[in-house]
């Protein structure tokens, strides 16, 4: 089957690396950057006061693709639990020598444990490495999207955008 | 199934409970909710059979539209459950007419 | 007899935006819906809203829904519950109150913003119980809290097929897929990507061929369409589910706008049937003015906006504003609107709304 958002819901490495929203090569390795993940011309833009830096821009019309001021972005991930599709991650090359620290959204129950070890998972949901939890953040302007921090090896990185855990019965 | 815990809702708020009888069954259910959530909170699903070929019939449609949820509540037949709270007491019954 | 300036009919994201923009200009202001709460499709909504943020875009549904409730209450919108219409004649509205009054109104104008019912499929086995709309499924689980079963079948990709696949998951039960007969996802791709990411698969180009079970559903035969929509033998794949939701598109609900005479369209990219509206939002029947998802499927930015427009234009009407007040306010939200309906997936409704407009000049002989 072809491969692609619009056939999958999985954007591939080609369409992420065509859209605005997407860091350079040069600029990951540098430190923690947000990787926004949003590559259809929708009538969104929260992403662009979200972020306190100016470092995100969807301009007029608002149909327009948000795009990173890569220079500008430090990597602080205020804009993660306010895009509300979900669409934005940080990542960070430089975590530690061989680690790179994955940051990203989350609204399942029960929530992961930091210092524990979990199932890292791709764009798919498959299982793709270990990672550890670094950071669990919840706080109330986040509005109930929990914000986790995973650390996994660096050549994970940049297919590593969740974790799965036993979702819980609802009970 | 009641959903008791729920990441953007929270927990279950305590709400008063009350018993209705469904097919002389006694069941708990929280008043003001629609029957059929009760119903389904308890796992029936099947809410009555059609009159000539006693086909099962559930909820579908949730705004009382669809009348496939009606249900016998109190000796009144054709009662759409989708959109009827349940109050203490009630008396349910499969619909088969 | 009351005679009221506006009565409008359902209280979703239109219908309180158009009754604040007319109470504001100093209409009298009738809301009327048959719902037992007000806010429409939001209060079970409990995913922050993509759009714009002047529309309270990045806040949950409910949320918004108490921002404009509250707004309403604020501009003294007089709001009925629990009344349903029976009868519309010219500018009389028969209503009956908690199911029980009936009476007639007078209205110097309406505005319809009832919004949107869910279309249907048959297929084998779609009578049994555990097949429901999925606006069905999402009310008995965010509002009343209660799991339908625990492995479900979402038949559609639109944004409601995704956005409620992502909700049963935070319930705590199982998408096991999510199909389209199309070979494209019809939704957004952040959508898509959110739920791909919780592990669900979307499986394009397939349909649903059978539901089995006795009392219930118990199992689901789906298989693959070919570039025809034919079935591909062989093809079959049967697994176990209890619930398999419909969400197969919106249609607008026009049964109020026909009884008033209203003459309509059909619009596939609108949802199917709309009322044809000019550019003020008014019919083809002089007061009676239609907005949000009732004068064709689109968001709640849009849905906010129509409305309001609405109401600007029916407070001129009454004589609130002068034409030249309300002409700058006009402009104004046609251009919002105009840019919201942007992009590959707005594009099309700007077109078709282009022709409604097109077509209401014509039968007005504008
Ligand atoms: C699952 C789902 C997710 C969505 N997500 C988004 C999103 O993220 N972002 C976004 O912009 N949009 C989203 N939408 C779309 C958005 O919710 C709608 O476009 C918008 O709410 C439409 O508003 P409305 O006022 O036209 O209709 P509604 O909200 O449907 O309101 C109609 C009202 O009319 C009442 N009514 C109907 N018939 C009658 C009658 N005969 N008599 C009296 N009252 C009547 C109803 O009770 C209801 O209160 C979503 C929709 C769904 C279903
Ligand atoms: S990570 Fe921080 S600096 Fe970078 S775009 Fe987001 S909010 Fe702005
Ligand atoms: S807020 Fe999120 S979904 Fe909306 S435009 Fe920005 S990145 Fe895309
Ligand atoms: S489920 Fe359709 S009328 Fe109750």
């Amino acid at each position: 089957m072809e491969k692609g958002l619009e056939t999958t819901g999985i954007p591939s490495m080609e369409e992420l690396e065509k859209t605005p929203g997407f860091p350079s090569s040069k600029r990951l390795m540098e430190g923690p950057v947000a990787v926004i993940e949003c590559l259809q011309e929708i009538p969104c833009d929260p992403c662009e006061t979200a972020c306190p830096l100016g470092a995100i821009e969807v301009g007029k019309p608002i149909t327009n693709l948000p795009e990173l001021d890569e220079d500008k972005c430090t990597g602080c991930g205020i804009c993660i639990p306010l895009c509300p599709g979900l669409a934005i991650f940080v990542i960070d090359y430089t975590y530690s020598e061989d680690e790179a620290l994955v940051t990203f959204p989350y609204e399942f129950l029960p929530l992961p444990e930091e210092d524990s070890l979990v199932n890292a998972t791709d764009r798919s949901g498959r299982p793709l490495t270990k990672g550890r939890i670094v950071k669990v953040l919840a706080r109330k302007q986040f509005d109930r999207t929990v914000v986790v921090s995973i650390a996994v090896l660096k050549k994970y990185a940049q297919r590593v955008r969740g974790i799965v855990l036993n979702r819980g019965k609802g009970e | 199934m009641r959903i008791k815990k729920h990441p953007i809702l929270g927990s279950l708020e305590k709400k008063k409970e009350v018993n209705i009888v469904v097919d002389g069954k006694m069941l708990k259910a929280i008043e003001g909710e629609p029957i059929a959530s009760a119903l389904m909170a308890n796992k029936i699903i099947t809410f009555r059979k059609t009159r000539i070929t006693k086909e099962p019939r559930g909820y579908f449609c949730g705004i009382g539209l669809c009348t496939d949820c009606m249900m016998i509540v109190n000796g009144v037949p054709n009662v759409r459950t989708c959109i009827t709270p349940v109050t203490k007491g009630m008396k349910i019954e499969t619909q088969t007419v | 007899m009351l005679t009221t300036d506006v009565v409008v009919v359902g209280g979703g994201s239109a219908g309180l935006a158009a009754a604040i923009e007319s109470s504001k200009a100093g209409a009298e202001v009738l809301l009327i819906d048959e719902n037992a709460r007000p806010g429409g499709q939001l209060f079970k909504q409990i995913h922050k809203f993509f759009g714009s943020r002047r529309h309270y875009a990045g806040i949950r549904g409910f949320e918004i829904g108490r921002r404009l409730l509250e707004e309403a209450h604020k501009n003294e919108v007089e709001i009925k519950l629990n009344t349903i219409i029976f009868g519309i004649l010219g500018n009389k509205i028969g209503i009956v109150e908690d199911k029980t009054h009936a009476k007639w109104l007078k209205a110097k104008t309406i505005i319809f913003s009832c919004g949107a019912s869910e279309k249907l499929i048959s297929f084998p086995g779609w009578t049994l119980p555990g097949v429901m709309g999925a606006g069905a499924a999402q009310t008995i689980i965010n509002l009343h809290r209660v799991l339908p079963g625990s492995r479900f079948l979402m038949i559609g990709s639109g944004n409601v097929g995704l956005v409620v696949s992502y909700q049963i998951l935070q319930a705590g039960a199982e998408v096991v897929a999510i199909i389209e007969a199309l070979p494209k996802i019809g939704g957004y791709g952040i959508h898509a990507s959110k739920i791909r990411r919780a592990g669900v698969q979307i499986a394009v180009s397939h349909t649903i061929k059978e539901a089995y079970g006795k009392d219930k559903v118990e199992a689901v035969t789906i298989g693959a369409l070919d570039k025809n929509m034919n079935l591909v033998p062989g093809s079959e794949k049967r697994f176990k589910v209890d619930v398999i939701c419909l969400a197969v598109g919106l249609k607008p609900n026009i049964e109020l706008p026909l009884m008033a005479g209203c003459e309509t369209m059909f619009l596939a990219n609108l949802g199917g049937q709309v009322p044809i509206h000019d550019e003020n939002m008014e019919t083809t029947v002089e007061g009676i003015y239609v907005a949000g998802d009732c004068a064709g499927i689109e968001e709640v930015s849009t849905a906010i906006e129509s409305g309001r427009l609405a109401g600007i234009a029916v407070a001129e009407k009454l004589g609130y504003l002068t034409k030249n007040e309300a002409y700058d306010v006009k402009v104004n939200l046609r251009e919002v609107l105009d840019e919201l309906r942007g992009g590959p997936f707005g594009m099309q409704r700007k077109y078709a709304k282009q022709q409604l407009i097109r077509r209401a000049a014509h039968l007005k002989g504008v």
